[in-house]
């Protein structure tokens, strides 16, 4: 089959991730916020940054408070670092050539990951000395340092941009975090075999090689014996609501019709799986168990779901328990 | 300790499956494994897979996995958000509790649909790294410079690697990238990660592996040769590039040594290196002599890397070199997270 | 049961809420874990091995997470694994923790289960939006609502019958400080009188989302009798999955969940589980679920569970009470609720569940966990006296 379906999908969570950081991240995030590199001095005498809220070698508790804390920095070596020649847009803080590198700051005894703008690659290498470039207005994140820059013998930092704290500035306790991932997704041949078929007006579903069971819109294969519904058989587009809900809960989907509305579980004439339908055509108060229904296919037929609107009922007598009973 | 072998193993790469979902990619691959083991689909004790939801793009990516296993009557069943070689593992301690005497064990993956590279990110600290989204490749580039920097190994170290994967990997009809190259071809390619060239990056891969392990009298009776695990061992690091030691892998040694890596000799390694360095630092953890050992005969992840699966691949071609009479005695090995942070070995012999 | 005998040597839990805002991912995680270490009387360093268990990744954004938290569960150096089967999680990754045990591979495994729902929003972890997938118009309550009404019908159970073990599980909660939900005057009439969400799910019918964490240690027999507190022996334990949607598929009372009861029960000897539990901590997100599920365990005839829940026999004071701790209803860390079930089971043959404690008159109580469209189910049975 060479015409699968293919179709763009993106995971972004609206508004990007709401993480509560704790009192410990919380600080040294509010020691960016005023300009400043905190780490913590551990109980063997290593200074680690950034800080944790453990040990990273016994996972003791680090306190948030205490004369355990210490500034380091904003002089920095880098101890590795490799070239981004392509800036990801909307993820990377530059929309120019940069490295990433694990610097370490002086005081501290272990290194952090982050940026260096220094133009090129043949411009820095393991031992290159860096210092924080500071962004101007900052939230309290990691990326409050816009960028580390070269540092030549003897050349001076640029300090921090004074941040002057409100009366009512409040210590560092979340950060929002976007994630934006983008995919071609493939429907795989069952799928795009059934599509087609809304798209025809048919409904086609797949029959196992060995049983007589016949699945319509089923991920390709028959679940029980994990078999390819490989036999391609077209069932009716009529059926049972086998059982089903009214659906008062608003803005579940912007396909879902006005509340209240049914959805139901539709046992198809020919088919042996069921699968939920909307049901409409009907008062919501007489939508039952066994009533026979039929496919509202749209006006206008595409190879998508849209093109069985819903089911209504046919008006014709009620199957017998017995027929679905199997099915609930 | 039960004796526990592998008995049959099959598995499937492409650089990009665009035909099939991933159930319809994992039951060719199921099928087969189930078959090869002589054991019957019903009297396989245990099924444990490993998949990861944002490869497929959506939540509960194990759950389609099932509809390809045929879970019917129910199974004892389990799944790792893992390489499928830590399900092996699961499954192996099923057997040693003595509740089952045979398990499938499989792991799939589509790496081709999104940005794999940046989802892998995702693995990363969620507070101090993921924000500036350093990508898989750039994790792994930051190791290599740190490794060439401090072990006086050079980029045409790398570059043998790399040039031998494709060379072993014409023999391997699962590898994507393949050919009759040498490290001077290699070093001819661009840097395109500081140290690190394409040639130094596994290709994306699309696949899914399943093998099937079988306790004893069992695997006695289904396999004229079965792949006995002598020893399967894993350790993590902590997880801040910036308080490991890059330039070795102290977990792969831990485990190696616990597995009985130095117990005989080894014949063969398997070895789930995604990047040219990474191999160099696992054969040195794991104590390797490559005039001894041959390391990745299969080409290696460099040749194919199926996320999710290719860490239980590592484990399905030592075994296969058992049972086929190629090998004695062969150490495979699995990772995963950034820079080599947690690494499986596995110890397999024939009789 | 198959292996080395195992027990629970140590439990700890976090305070369950809508937002745990006053800590990070790792904070949440440890402080189940810290509490759980010293329940037992043991630091970091006497773990052999960690398993961490959670529902989608999608949920906080971060992929397998078990690599971020290794140093924060003091896992650096050893065997660490993360489980993931859906809703039953927290009970499965119990279990594979204590195979560790049970195999003898280990003699000291902690493990954690845990969900921080408040870093997205669960409705959109459960359902990202997929192309080519029939799309659901109806939510998680949509694709339950019509299997309880099915329920409903096979047994004629009467409509009050959620409601009173929503209102049941709520006034458990009350006692329990780590709960989520306190309603203090819950009763009848205010399930009756909230929000119809999905007929016949009202709001107080359902589950709610929180942020919160589960940990144990599981020790060997050795560890276990060295133990200066009470530890609960594990008697049993099973899991068993089932394909989402086949032929003839039986939604309401699933075999595989009759199937892994009925595995665990032949393990620790349990014929009649009414009579010879305790107690049950059962997965029950939306109320209906207890009367289903006290058929799909066995705890009565096929059709009879609605009569057990209306008899008040699931509740405090009667014969085998369900879900003292609250319950899901009262408290739901998805990926965590599955090993809470285990861990309050626990908690109960130990005598360590407070003003929930449950007289202990055959000390062994089951813990169940249930996931996937009811496809999902894992099990234990745990006891204070050590299995023959």
């Amino acid at each position: 089959m060479t015409d699968v379906f293919t179709a763009q999908h993106v995971i972004e969570y609206p508004g990007g991730y709401t993480r509560s950081v704790g009192p410990v991240i919380g600080r040294f995030l509010t020691g960016l916020r005023d300009g400043r590199i905190l780490a913590v001095r551990l109980a063997d005498g290593r200074v680690l940054v950034p800080p944790t809220e453990y040990d990273p070698a016994t996972s003791a508790a680090v306190a948030a408070d205490g004369d355990h804390w210490v500034e380091v920095g904003p002089r920095g070596t880098v101890q590795s670092f490799t070239w981004v020649s392509q800036p990801r847009k909307g993820k990377h803080s530059l929309d120019k050539p940069f490295a990433f590198a694990l610097i370490r700051p002086d005081g501290a005894d272990t290194a952090m990951l982050h940026v260096v703008d220094c133009g090129s690659a043949d411009a820095i290498r393991v031992g290159s000395r860096v210092a924080p470039k500071w962004r101007a207005e900052r939230t309290g994140s990691i990326t409050d340092i816009e960028a580390w820059l070269p540092l030549g013998d003897g050349e001076e930092p640029e300090p921090a941009a004074l941040h002057v704290p409100a009366d009512d500035e409040q210590p560092v306790t979340g950060i929002t975090v976007p994630i934006r991932l983008e995919y071609t997704l493939t429907a795989g041949i069952a799928t795009t075999r059934y599509l087609k078929g809304l798209g025809e007006g048919k409904i086609i579903g797949g029959r196992s090689p060995s049983s007589d069971d016949v699945y319509a819109a089923s991920r390709g294969t028959d679940p029980k014996s994990g078999e390819a519904t490989s036999v391609e058989v077209e069932v009716r587009d009529t059926g049972v609501i086998t059982t089903f809900c009214v659906v008062n809960v608003p803005g579940l989907s912007e396909l879902a019709p006005e509340i209240p509305y049914v959805s139901a579980q539709i046992l198809l004439d020919g088919a042996n799986n069921t699968f939920f339908g909307l049901i409409r055509g009907v008062a919501v108060d007489d939508v039952h168990m066994g009533q026979r229904v039929k496919a509202h296919w749209a006006d206008e037929l595409k190879p998508d779901h849209t093109s069985i609107q819903w089911f209504e009922p046919t008006g014709e007598p009620d199957a017998d328990y017995e027929i679905y009973k199997d099915y609930l | 300790m039960r004796d526990v072998a592998v008995v049959s193993f099959a598995y499937s790469n492409v650089a990009r499956d665009a035909s099939h979902n991933e159930t319809e990619m994992i039951v060719p691959v199921l099928h087969e494994a189930v078959a090869q083991s002589g054991i019957a689909h019903d009297e396989i004790g245990f099924v444990c897979s490993g998949s990861l939801d944002y490869l497929q793009g959506g939540p509960f990516a194990f759950v389609a996995g099932l509809d390809a296993v045929g879970a019917w009557p129910p199974v004892r069943e389990s799944h790792v958000e893992m390489d499928a070689a830590w399900a092996l593992y699961e499954a192996w301690v099923a057997i040693q509790t003595g509740e089952v005497d045979s398990a499938l064990v499989y792991g799939f993956g589509k790496s081709s649909p999104g940005d794999l590279h940046e989802i892998m990110a995702l693995q990363l600290d969620p507070y101090y790294v993921l924000p500036q989204w350093p990508s898989m490749v750039d994790m792994a580039a930051l190791q290599a410079c740190a490794f060439l920097d401090a072990d006086g190994a050079t980029e045409k170290d790398l570059a043998e690697v790399a040039a031998r994967s494709q060379r072993n990997a014409q023999e391997n009809p699962n590898a994507l990238r393949k050919g009759n190259v040498s490290a001077d071809d290699v070093l001819k390619q661009p840097v395109t990660h500081h140290p690190l060239r394409d040639a130094d990056i596994f290709p994306i891969t699309d696949g899914s592996a399943a093998v099937v392990i079988a306790a004893g009298d069992l695997a006695r009776k289904v396999s004229k040769r079965p792949a006995w695990i002598r020893g399967i061992e894993h350790r993590i690091e902590g997880h801040g590039l910036g308080v490991r030691d890059l330039t070795q892998s102290e977990s792969t040694r831990a485990a190696g040594a616990a597995a009985g890596v130095a117990n005989g000799k080894v014949d063969v390694a398997e070895l789930h290196a995604q990047f040219s360095h990474e191999e160099l630092i696992l054969a040195e953890a794991l104590g390797l002599d490559a005039t001894k050992t041959s390391i990745n005969p299969s080409g290696g992840p460099l040749a194919a890397n199926a996320v999710m699966s290719a860490g239980l691949v590592r484990i399905g071609e030592v075994a296969r070199r058992i049972t086929n009479g190629a090998a004695d005695r062969g150490v495979a090995h699995a990772t995963s997270g950034p820079c080599l942070q947690h690494n499986l070995v596995c110890v397999l012999e024939g009789e | 049961m198959a292996g080395k005998r195992v027990a629970v040597v140590g439990v700890g839990q976090t305070v369950h809420r809508t937002a745990r805002k006053d800590v990070s991912m790792a904070g949440l995680v440890r402080e189940a874990a810290q509490e759980a270490l010293d329940d037992a009387g043991m630091a970091w360093s006497d773990i052999d091995a960690v398993v961490i268990g959670k529902a989608p990744d999608m949920f906080e954004g971060v992929a397998m997470p078990e690599l971020y938290l290794a140093d924060a569960l003091g896992a650096v150096g050893k065997p660490m694994m993360r489980v993931h089967t859906a809703g039953s999680v927290g009970g499965s990754t119990s279990i594979v923790a204590a195979k560790l045990v049970a195999a003898g591979l280990h003699e000291r495994v902690l493990t954690v289960a845990y969900e921080k729902q408040s870093e997205s929003n669960a409705t959109w972890g459960l359902s990202v939006p997929m192309p080519f997938a029939a799309p659901l118009v109806a939510g998680a309550g949509g694709y339950f609502a019509p299997l309880i009404r099915a329920y409903m019908y096979r047994s004629g159970a009467p409509r009050h019958i959620g409601h009173l073990v929503a209102v049941k599980d709520r006034r458990a909660a009350l006692r329990n400080p780590k709960a989520h939900l306190h309603i203090p005057d819950i009763d009848l009439k205010m399930v009756e009188e909230s929000f119809l969400l999905w007929d016949p799910l009202r709001y107080l019918d359902v589950c709610p989302s929180s942020d919160g964490a589960m940990a144990m240690v599981l020790g060997s027999e050795q560890v276990a009798d060295a133990s200066s507190g009470p530890v609960a022996w594990v008697h049993g334990m099973a899991m068993r999955s089932e394909p989402t949607m086949f032929a003839r598929r039986d939604q309401v009372n699933p075999q595989a969940g009759k199937d892994c009861a009925k595995d665990v029960y032949a393990q620790a000897g349990i014929t009649d589980p009414r009579r010879d539990f305790d107690c049950a901590e059962v997965y029950v997100p939306f109320s209906w679920y207890e009367p289903m599920w006290l058929e799909n365990l066995g705890f009565c005839a096929e059709g009879d569970g609605w009569k057990l829940t209306e008899s008040g026999a699931t509740g405090p004071d009667g014969d085998i009470p369900w879900n003292m701790s609250g319950g899901v209803l009262s408290s739901n860390p998805i990926g965590a609720s599955g090993m809470v079930r285990f861990g309050e089971a626990a908690q109960q043959v130990r005598g360590r569940s407070g003003d929930y404690q449950v007289e202990l008159k055959t000390g062994r109580a089951l813990g169940q966990a249930y996931g996937g469209g009811s496809q999902f189910f894992s099990m234990w049975v745990v006891g204070n006296q050590k299995p023959a």
